[in-house]
């Protein structure tokens, strides 16, 4: 660090190894920019739902305003543990197997805390979410990414998985449907990653915030294979599939001994997530399927439509069996990751985000977020053709 | 033959936009052009898409237009019910809509005119008078807030950040 103004290094030394994320300028000169159609947007354009936006309201004129229990304020609880079971088909007991956190983000950060030593070894696959490695890295672990390739959907695969671990290894983590890629497990890559974990001993954290947003047929959370409760954490969140990012809601659901070890982490470092934000969570769960579905039918028909014209203008891309973003492959353009999305910005006002952002792998590809109106990804598409044509 | 999936996704859209170009709900939802068309066709045949129609704002037709909302109680008759005075009423070119509600009263009409007298007028004269017709009572409309769906004033536009990963 060249911070000369600093008497002394004072940062911690696994904290300067964190890289440096080398899309931050990029996203600094995208907000400083007007009329440019953002595809670069990882949440929904749809405002919070009106019944849960009024519900956070009462809330606030019953002065429903102190703390809640560390573990989250209990009908919460109870209403997630219902949801996770129709939804899911994974049972948990409110009171002794759920923990209610700011976000999946804290999840995964106090989950990752609570189990990992310095030196264990955490497989997880790539390109993925930003903040994966780094989450590890924190834990003073040690990340082993897993690439998934284009060829193969970005399916993972199991053998891969069981080639990456180690003696060391004491955590598979999953994303699927997965952020950047849109690829999704099946019901026998579920099974055969089980049986791995099973086989090595190890914990499975699986991040399945965007399975509320499959497009087709969805199957069981890998929690609910036999053998499995015991050894999984079930991440969820009230973020992308009931558009309410800024609420910050997210629960995990798991074994009681690392709910347990989860709160100790949760009560010392963040108390309890907002009440009034979990008053909000619990209209959204018990009231909020008919929104939540309205949505995600207008993103299944966003994807038919970018997919379509990505394709048309020879940029190649897989129909996403989930979540809100596609992974269309630039390499064609001869430019890099990073260069097509400058000169695309700075050329047409287009913002995506490269994929070398999720891993390296995801060099020659870009990630285009379809949580955008119909009418300003059609305007998209085209800008992106006259960008291509310019490419000659 | 469209199958009952397409059509009820083609009516959602439609019922959303009934503008939305064929082709447009054909990318939507994946589904050749030509289906789409024939399907809307079909649909207009068997009278289940019965026809389109816009939302206006208020005052953005000729001035004196004005509408009401009449409630009409309603003597049933032995055979056919309130159909009978339903259909009748529902000729008259004035009436906007005919709903037969549960409730206080029984039939819902909307009606527009070119001034309070010409509405009174019907009602006095046309509705009032119909056999079956117990009683009315007139709301004039004052200003839409919304309407199939649209809301009329401006909604709310929260700018998110132009990057998030
Ligand atoms: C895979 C994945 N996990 C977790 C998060 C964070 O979600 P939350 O808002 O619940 O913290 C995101 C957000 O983009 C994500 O894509």
């Amino acid at each position: 660090m060249s911070d000369s103004k600093l008497s002394r290094n004072w940062v911690a030394d696994h904290i300067a190894r964190l890289p440096r994320s080398g899309i931050r300028d990029f996203f600094e000169l995208v907000n400083t920019m007007d009329d440019v159609i953002s595809l670069g947007i990882g949440e929904p354009d749809f405002a919070t739902p009106w019944h849960v936006r009024e519900a956070t309201i009462y809330a606030l004129q019953k002065g429903f305003t102190s703390y809640t229990s560390n573990l989250g304020y209990m009908p919460l609880r109870r209403s997630v543990c219902r949801y996770v079971a129709e939804r899911f088909g994974a049972t948990y007991d409110p009171a002794t197997e759920c923990i209610i956190t700011v976000g999946v983000s804290e999840a995964l950060d106090i989950a990752l805390r609570s189990v990992l030593n310095p030196g264990d070894e955490v497989v997880y696959h790539e390109p993925c979410y930003v903040s994966y490695a780094p989450s590890i890295a924190m834990a003073h672990a040690k990340p082993v990414a897993v690439v998934t390739k284009e060829e193969t959907q970005f399916a993972l695969d199991p053998a891969a998985v069981e080639a990456a671990i180690t003696p060391k290894t004491k955590v598979m983590l999953l994303n699927f449907p997965n952020n950047p890629t849109g690829a999704g497990l099946t019901a026998d890559d579920k099974a055969r990653l089980a049986e791995i974990a099973i086989r090595h001993d190890l914990l499975v954290i699986t991040d399945e915030i965007y399975e509320d947003m499959t497009y087709g047929e969805r199957s069981p959370t890998i929690a609910s294979l036999p053998g499995m409760k015991e050894r999984t954490l079930f991440l969820n969140g009230m973020s992308k599939a009931h558009a309410m990012t800024g609420y910050r809601i997210g629960y995990a659901c798991g074994p009681q001994a690392l709910i347990e070890a989860m709160m100790k982490v949760h009560q010392y470092s963040m108390l309890c997530a907002s009440s009034i934000a979990q008053a909000a969570a619990i209209e959204a769960l018990e009231n909020g399927d008919r929104a939540r579905d309205e949505m995600h039918r207008e993103y299944e028909q966003r994807r038919n439509v970018i997919v379509k014209r990505l394709n048309e203008l020879g940029l190649p891309c897989l129909l996403p069996r989930g979540a809100f973003y596609v992974f269309p492959r630039i390499s064609g353009t001869g430019l890099t990751s990073d260069a097509f999305a400058r000169r695309l910005l700075k050329e047409q006002r287009v913002a995506v985000v490269p994929g070398t952002a999720f891993g390296a792998c995801g060099e020659g590809y870009v990630r285009c977020a379809y949580a955008t109106g119909l009418d300003d990804i059609e305007e998209a598409m085209r800008r992106i053709g006259r960008f291509l044509a310019t490419l000659g | 033959m469209a199958t009952q999936q397409l059509k009820q996704d083609i009516l959602r859209l439609l019922r959303r936009n009934a503008r939305l170009p064929d082709a447009e709900i054909a990318d939507r939802l994946a589904v050749d052009v030509a289906e789409i068309t024939a399907a809307i066709a079909q649909m207009e045949a068997d009278r289940e898409l019965l026809g389109y129609s816009a939302v206006i704002a208020d005052g953005a037709l000729p001035d004196g237009e004005v509408s009401a909302i009449i409630e009409v109680e309603v003597q049933p008759e032995r055979d056919g019910g309130f159909d009978r005075i339903a259909e009748n009423l529902s000729r008259f070119p004035e009436v906007l809509s005919v709903y037969l509600v549960s409730g206080r009263y029984d039939l819902r009409l909307a009606v527009v005119g070119h001034s309070l007298q010409d509405v009174a007028h019907f009602v006095a004269s046309k509705l009032a008078s119909q056999p079956g017709v117990r009683a009315t009572a007139t709301h004039f409309m004052l200003k839409t807030y919304k309407e199939a769906g649209i809301q009329f004033h401006e909604g709310e536009d929260y700018e998110r950040l132009k990057v998030v990963p």
